[in-house]
């Protein structure tokens, strides 16, 4: 017979928390994520902590450490609950202003956010444009709670979902609750969970696993790490859930190592819920048993491959396995394993607290839920964001991201990584979902989206994906390493203007390979930005093949940087100090400067140290050079 | 202990035990398939690709490696096909700068090559500078860890990087063993055996190199093996 006793003592205890939380009349959290520490944040919270001690304001005003808030392009943010003021870049000095209005009920107008285009101050934070157009479930409690702290957790309902599936639920229908959900996996494929869960659950062994891959490594991606650094209770108890689900007693925390306070908030969630009973042996009365441990990747990609994670869990070298067998029937240690990404787990206990048919209400029709992204690139916001499937790529762009800045054009937006797409404005009106995006030839990926404006050279960028999948590549199949190392050689010989017309057609013969024949996904999928930029961009590739031009004047190759004779000032040397090469920029004070082609190496720094009011720097690439910067003038 | 399976490979009916590999299963009907990196004592690691053929579990026909996947019932298998023959003829392309001199293979993969109307000399000028003579087949390593379990070579290096090496540390046999010598079809080993045995000594050559600091390393091995160096 299973007692519910310890279930009854985790409710009294929420209670008591909720109490004795209530007593505050004010609520001051400071965003302590990556982003936010770069700027100071745990200055501004000692400077906020000391400013209420010195007034003696503790049982009245509560301060907290909170996770990621989202909008980091103008951390340190501090948001004073229960209005939910929020406030943008503020300094450990505005720490006594913040306390004084929070106390006084007042507002800091200068620590607001200012709509850009009115100028109006927005106090509430849900009214800013970057956070109203989004539906955050999941990055909500990261403004709330401190993740280092249970109790916090606790007081926003946490872990009621743990235990509604211990005592409420057989693992069938959890797994049946998670399927007719119809989450689908948040690291990319957007496999649909419940069917690996079943999978795991019904293949017969004696143990099994659960696996957190928090293995994030795509360029601009950081939707995992904010997750686990600012709600990690959050995907503990997605993990219980799903172990005891799929039968397992042992759960595996993977981390990549460039994720130290990740790893440390997970450590210190993992300590706090076998403290409190949520981990360990006979969870809540149940008779569960399950038990977690945190495995710290070594700086591969590659590992966040499923096999390729679990090779590396099992101390191996972390590169993939063949897998005509699926993990979840042999994975780690040969055993049915489930791997799944920090966001799909940190959605379980949501859809399990609060039931299929909210979830399924939530999206499109074969994409459900929410999905967060990290929005990077040219844009006026940039941060982390979470939307209902289903939004268009256009909303992303231009009203959560608030366009782009300097008014340039869009041009192209890279969806999934560097195995994603290159789309370009055509496809702007995509929803993002897993079978819209595939349709365009990108994917959902993990979520990073980077915005290029007209200033990039999509070619370039193209590029600088394939070089980093050939550097991440572990090399152990042919197609992958070797398909690899000559995609990287066309594209450098595409941009350096040494490729001739059959380099297209060379090209689509090795990515034909490279999808067909490649060992992992990382193979399969490298290709996509080059596939889809070919098929959206085709004729900026032409221009720097037939041309030798970069349209966009990006790549170093094929460009020349030239200075007007007309606008260079004879007294100014800003350009000559700044070269780095000597020799490159002729000319002293007196007279107007000049650039020696053949010593230039294209760094560019005097267009950028050229003072705007000359501007006399410019950078040509294949048109004729105006007589204005001709020699001899 | 397995149940048979039925299956069909190039529309001829066989049986075998379900979760044989297909090459197996096709050797048993004397239907060769090419590989580089298979050797039925080794776990299949699916790297060279080489035996890529197209199978039908009802999803609709596409490619696996027979050497990983495994025999089910009602499976269709076809060996050759043109879409098969391209993606051969392009590994070996892909392949072969590693090991030609002068733009032609030898051997195995020159039998492949052959074949499959493979150009070996394709890609040579944009692929390695320096051909290492080494396919990266990795026969050697499995042979050594799993059948020898000496774990004395492993690939170091990530992606175009990847190469073979003898950790001096390890528990090389060598000329007692001469396990890799045997599986390398390059003749590699064969000829670099008595000099060095493989180009880099020891890790920590290919570490030093990197500009990786090798102290910590060589003092951990030293405390672990009680070697001095």
């Amino acid at each position: 017979m299973h007692t519910a006793a310890p279930a009854i003592e985790l409710e009294r205890r929420r209670d008591e928390i909720k109490q004795r939380l209530d007593t505050y009349r004010k609520r001051i959290t400071v965003c302590t994520g990556t982003a936010c520490q770069a700027y100071e944040c745990l200055g501004v919270f000692a400077a906020i902590e000391e400013e209420i001690g010195a007034q003696g304001l503790e049982s009245a005003v509560e301060v907290r450490k909170t996770g990621c808030h989202g909008f980091c392009e103008r951390g340190t943010w501090v948001a004073v609950q229960p209005e939910d003021l929020c406030y943008q870049r503020v300094q450990p000095h505005d720490a006594a202003q913040i306390v004084a209005a929070a106390t006084g009920n007042g507002v800091v107008e200068s620590l607001l956010y200012a709509d850009p285009v009115s100028k109006t101050k927005i106090p509430r934070g849900d009214d800013i444009p970057f956070y109203k157009h989004q539906q955050r479930t999941l990055l909500a409690p990261n403004r709330i709670i401190d993740p280092a702290n249970l109790d916090h957790y606790l007081s926003i309902d946490g872990y009621r979902a743990l235990a509604k599936a211990l005592l409420c639920m057989t693992p069938e229908e959890v797994i049946t609750e998670i399927g007719s959900a119809e989450l689908r996996g948040r690291g990319g494929g957007g496999f649909p969970t419940a069917k690996k869960w079943r999978t795991a659950r019904d293949a017969p062994a004696e143990s099994k696993y659960v696996i957190v891959n928090c293995d994030e490594g795509d360029p601009g991606a950081y939707m995992d790490r904010s997750l686990m650094e600012g709600n990690p209770h959050a995907v503990l108890e997605g993990l219980l859930i799903g172990g005891y689900a799929v039968g397992a007693s042992q759960g595996v925390v993977y981390v990549r190592w460039e994720y130290p306070l990740a790893t440390r908030n997970i450590q210190i969630a993992i300590e706090q819920a076998a403290k409190a009973g949520l981990l360990g042996n006979d969870i809540l009365g149940s008779g569960f048993d399950f038990h977690v441990e945190v495995h710290r990747g070594a700086g591969a990609f590659v590992s966040g491959e499923e096999t390729a994670m679990i090779a590396a869990i099992e101390g191996k070298v972390g590169e993939p396995r063949l897998r005509y067998v699926y993990p979840a029937v042999r994975g780690l240690n040969g055993k049915p394993t489930v791997v799944n990404n920090v966001e799909t787990w940190a959605t379980v206990p949501a859809i399990v607290d609060r039931g299929a048919e909210w979830f399924r209400s939530i999206g499109t029709a074969a994409s459900k839920g929410t999905k967060i992204f990290s929005l990077v690139g040219r844009l006026e916001n940039t941060g982390l964001i979470e939307v209902p499937m289903g939004t268009t790529l256009r909303e992303l762009v231009y009203e959560i991201g608030g366009g782009i800045p300097n008014r340039r054009k869009f041009k192209a937006l890279q969806i999934g990584g560097p195995s994603g797409g290159m789309l370009g404005a055509e496809h702007l009106d995509t929803p993002v979902d897993f079978e819209a995006l595939a349709e365009v030839g990108a994917m959902m990926g993990s979520g990073g989206i980077v915005v290029m404006d007209e200033g990039a050279c999509v070619v370039s960028a193209v590029r600088d994906l394939v070089s980093f999948c050939r550097d991440e590549c572990c090399g152990k199949c042919t197609p992958g390493r070797e398909g690899l190392r000559i995609l990287g050689g066309y594209f450098d010989d595409i941009c350096g203007g040494r490729a001739d017309e059959s380099v297209i057609a060379a090209i689509e013969d090795v990515t034909h390979l490279m999808r067909v024949a490649s060992l992992c996904a990382l193979g399969v999928t490298a290709i996509n930005p080059v596939v889809t930029s070919l098929r959206g961009f085709r004729g900026e590739y032409e221009a720097h093949i037939r041309q030798r031009r970069c349209p966009a004047k990006v790549c170093t190759e094929l460009v020349e940087y030239h200075i007007s004779q007309v606008k260079c000032d004879k007294y100014c040397t800003s350009c000559l100090s700044g070269c780095p090469t000597p020799g490159a920029i002729v000319g002293h004070k007196g007279v107007r400067k000049r650039i020696e082609q053949d010593k230039c190496i294209k760094c560019g720094v005097c267009e950028e140290v050229c003072p705007t009011r000359f501007s006399a720097v410019a950078r040509f690439s294949g048109e004729p050079i105006p007589a204005a910067f001709r020699k001899g003038r | 202990m397995t149940r048979e399976v039925r299956l069909q490979i190039d529309e001829r009916p066989v049986l075998a035990h379900e979760g044989t590999s297909l090459i197996e299963v096709a050797r048993q009907m004397r239907i060769e398939i090419p590989c580089l990196c298979y050797n039925q004592r080794l776990e299949p690691q699916g790297g060279c690709r080489m035996c890529s053929v197209e199978v039908d579990d009802g999803s609709g026909r596409h490619l696996v490696v027979a050497c990983g996947y495994p025999a089910r019932d009602g499976l269709k298998v076809w060996t050759r096909s043109p879409e098969i023959d391209r993606v051969r003829r392009m590994l070996v392309e892909l392949a072969a700068p590693l090991v030609a001199r002068g733009g032609c293979v030898t051997g195995k993969l020159g039998r492949i090559a052959a074949t499959y109307q493979a150009r070996p000399e394709k890609f040579v000028p944009r692929s390695v500078k320096d051909p290492s003579g080494c396919t990266l087949c990795g026969l050697c390593v499995g042979t050594c860890c799993e059948v020898v379990a000496a774990d004395a070579i492993g690939f170091v290096g990530r992606g175009v990087e990847r190469h073979v090496v003898r950790f001096a540390a390890g528990g090389c046999d060598y000329p007692t063993c001469k396990q890799c010598l045997a599986v390398c079809f390059t003749g590699k080993i064969a000829m670099e055996a008595d000099a060095t045995v493989f180009p880099q000594a020891s890790i920590d050559d290919f570490l030093e190199r990197r500009g990786v600091k090798i102290h910590s390393i060589r003092s951990l091995r030293a405390s672990t093996y009680g070697e001095n160096s």
